[in-house]
């Protein structure tokens, strides 16, 4: 199974010097994070305990790792083996979109010395769609470390992948299929919590299966996304064809995602908010209308085969998929009279830094690791 | 309801006053109601069933009179008038009468030779029998000469009157433990009963009473427990009665709630000291100070030191009380307070920040830069493609 082959090429581009003088200044704030408290970075209070770190970092950012799961599902359960080529590239972007959430946590929680008892049978809450969501989220992590090791093994190790490796990969892709079905639904369920404190256009018992889509959408998004954007960037050959049917796929979620979202809005006749002109349904008829771009561009047949309108549609489903937490998480949230959140500078640049140091990573693995399908010369 | 509230409580009895008694009470001119009330306070105050008080009134009028010997040392006296100037004399007056008081320098109308003789003739009479109180620390440094009674010093007196009496009740800080004069450098070297009776070997039991003064409803409680039922209460390691030293001042005080939720007062006269806050940032030892003044409180005027704003200081505490800066914090036995409390008013965030905006809005372009860039370019590619 040797057909990955390392990029190759420099490591240490202008791109990468940016990158890394952004992921300094991160590193510079998260130091004053940790000296000088929560409240010395972001602009989080009490009654907006969750900012731009939680919803872009761990949601937006989990959502986006999702491609991973999203190839793994089409591979492994429905025996798509056409896709493989693709599973490991998507497989890395999971890995640093989780690893990366995973670690943001810890900035994000004011008091992150009490975090390791959540994994303390004796002190967790079972009750808790938190502690789900952590303890699924802390798990997957080391799933996706154990997926992506062949990479690791066929670069350092002389005869690749140890055969015990091999013969019980399929119990870690196996979980690695079940736990994010559980959390990134768990991330909806996290906000019916907050009643009606969240908007109605918003608030709604199926946001556990709405956020699941949404993720799976997500995750074929990403996998065309940065299949297409590193062939820009890297200079590779298109993988067209199968970027197409994938977006089929996407397609198809997307169509669900819209029905049961407008569905549900119609059965609890919540449907003619919309129309009370304001902020929050501009908001939301932005966030739809990301989704129906991508549905029309991709139905257009000749535009289908166009790696530019899958470009554009991948975009349009990633932009529409954050858009959507952040409307649930921050803009259709309302604590109370008087609570105010924008994030600060500060938090904006810990956010871009985590981001820097996820792009780093992608340049190095790429370069330095057997990721890549190899290209085929005809 | 009332039922079972009458079944269970059993009726006071005080028939069995004596005749004797009540006429005594009557020349003092205290009504029998006034009586029983003060009866069931300091049932109350030792923690004692209600019929206790009936126990405890029949214990008064009877005709046996112990004999009670009050020295006084290096002290000031607040003892003696906290107990002689509670807001009901009258019954003080009878507790008084009821014991024999043989010797008190305070009380005593005759003195010098005569007085000594009374003392000297008591103690031979009562030997083992009489109830010793003793207020005032014992100066050590120079031989003792810095407390010198009848040309006897404190020290010689107590090894004298000491082994005689049945037991010993150190009342207040300095008889218990040294109090003001001995805090540092200590220069008479006072020291409490219980150390100078270890010191000389005499064996005798010691009751420390101690606070600056001793709360007067505590002595009389002692007493009249000794009386009524012919032993001593239980004490704890420091010798101090249970039912007046089992609990912290800090878990019974009145502003306990406000040291829960975190408002304290910073300092004397600001906000939160006019307010009635926690005086715990301003020194109050009531975190590590055992004694029941909250609950009985002082004086029988409805107040105590924290009540009136200042911070208890902790006389009823060794190692506390004239040790310890009067505004060091306490060190907390219980619940240790945070660092930080949240404020009263929290700040309910602001919106965008104009830096903010710049930031978002340049990286919001970036990405919309870098995309169109790349589906530029991806245009151009497919054209090669098809070329």
């Amino acid at each position: 199974m040797n057909n990955h082959k390392p990029v190759g090429g420099k490591i240490l581009t202008k791109p990468f010097m940016v990158l890394a003088f952004l992921a300094l200044i991160a590193f510079i704030l998260i130091i004053k994070r940790f000296l000088f408290g929560i409240g010395s970075v972001t602009n989080l209070s009490d009654g907006y305990p969750w900012g731009l770190w939680i919803v872009y970092d761990v949601l937006v950012g989990t959502a986006f790792g999702c491609g991973g799961y999203a190839i793994a599902l089409l591979v492994y359960v429905f025996n798509k083996g056409e896709y493989h080529p693709l599973i490991r590239p998507a497989l890395m972007t999971s890995v640093f979109g989780y690893t990366l959430a995973g670690a943001s946590i810890i900035l994000d929680v004011g008091r992150y010395w009490n975090l390791y008892n959540m994994f303390w049978p004796k002190y967790a809450n079972i009750n808790s769609v938190m502690v789900e969501v952590a303890i699924c989220v802390a798990s997957y992590v080391m799933i996706l470390w154990i997926e992506f090791s062949p990479s690791f093994f066929e670069k350092w190790r002389k005869g690749g992948t140890p055969t015990f490796v091999k013969r019980f990969m399929f119990v870690f892709i196996a979980i690695g299929v079940l736990l994010p079905t559980m959390h990134q639904s768990s991330l909806g369920s996290l906000m019916i919590i907050a009643g009606n404190r969240l908007f109605p256009l918003w608030q709604t018992n199926w946001l556990p299966l709405l956020f699941l889509i949404s993720a799976l959408t997500m995750g074929y998004g990403m996998v065309i996304f940065e299949s297409l954007f590193s062939s820009v960037i890297l200079h590779r050959p298109l993988e067209i064809s199968m970027l197409k049917k994938l977006s089929a796929v996407m397609q198809k979620l997307l169509v669900v995602f819209l029905i049961f979202r407008f569905g549900d809005l119609i059965w609890r006749g919540e449907i003619s908010t919309i129309f009370d002109i304001g902020f929050k349904q501009s908001m939301f008829i932005l966030e739809n209308a990301l989704i129906i771009i991508p549905m029309i561009l991709l139905f257009i047949k000749n535009k289908k085969s166009s790696p530019r309108s899958l470009f554009l549609s991948a975009s349009a489903v990633l932009l529409a998929g954050t858009l959507y937490r952040f409307n649930t998480y921050l803009v259709g949230f309302d604590p109370g009279h008087g609570w105010h959140y924008f994030p600060s500078v500060s938090e904006i640049m810990v956010t871009l830094g985590i981001v820097s140091v996820e792009l780093m990573a992608y340049l190095v693995f790429v370069k330095k690791l057997p990721i890549m399908p190899a290209i085929q010369h005809n | 309801m009332s039922k079972i509230l009458n079944k269970n409580i059993p009726k006071l009895n005080f028939k069995d006053i004596s005749n004797k008694y009540t006429d005594q009470m009557e020349t003092n001119g205290i009504s029998r109601r006034e009586f029983i009330k003060f009866c069931t306070a300091i049932a109350a105050t030792l923690s004692m069933p209600y019929s206790f008080a009936s126990e405890i009134a029949k214990s008064i009028s009877s005709s046996k009179r112990p004999t009670v010997i009050w020295l006084h040392f290096q002290e000031c006296t607040g003892c003696t008038e906290s107990l002689l100037r509670a807001t009901h004399p009258t019954v003080e007056n009878l507790v008084l009468e009821m014991i024999s008081l043989d010797y008190s320098e305070t009380l005593s109308t005759a003195a010098g030779y005569q007085v000594e003789e009374v003392l000297h003739n008591s103690v031979d009479e009562n030997k083992g029998k009489f109830i010793l109180v003793v207020e005032g620390s014992i100066p050590l440094a120079q031989d003792g000469i810095f407390c010198k009674i009848g040309n006897r010093t404190a020290v010689e007196i107590i090894q004298d009157i000491g082994p005689k009496a049945a037991a010993t009740v150190a009342i207040g800080s300095c008889a218990s433990w040294g109090g003001v004069q001995a805090s540092f450098p200590n220069p008479t070297e006072a020291t409490g009963i219980e150390e100078i009776y270890k010191m000389f070997n005499i064996n005798n039991t010691v009751i420390n009473l101690p606070g600056c003064p001793a709360s007067p409803y505590n002595i009389l409680s002692v007493i009249l427990y000794y009386l009524t039922l012919n032993k001593l209460p239980e004490l704890d390691k420091q010798s101090r009665p249970k039912f007046a030293y089992s609990t912290l001042i800090h878990e019974l005080c009145e502003r306990r709630p406000h040291f829960d939720a975190g408002r304290f007062a910073e300092q004397y006269g600001d906000y939160g000291h006019r307010e009635g806050w926690c005086l715990y940032k301003i020194g109050c030892k009531g975190p590590e100070t055992y004694a029941n003044c909250p609950s009985i409180l002082y004086g029988d005027v409805g107040t105590w030191p924290v009540n009136t704003g200042h911070p208890c200081f902790g006389c009823a505490e060794h190692g506390v009380g004239f040790s310890k800066p009067m505004h060091e914090q306490a060190s907390i036995f219980s619940a240790t307070p945070p660092v930080a409390f949240p404020e009263i008013e929290e700040n309910k965030g602001f919106g965008i920040t104009p830096g903010a905006a710049a930031v978002a809005g340049t990286l919001a372009g970036l990405a919309i830069g870098a995309g169109a860039m790349a589906a530029k370019h991806l245009g151009n590619k497919s054209q090669e493609n098809e070329e």
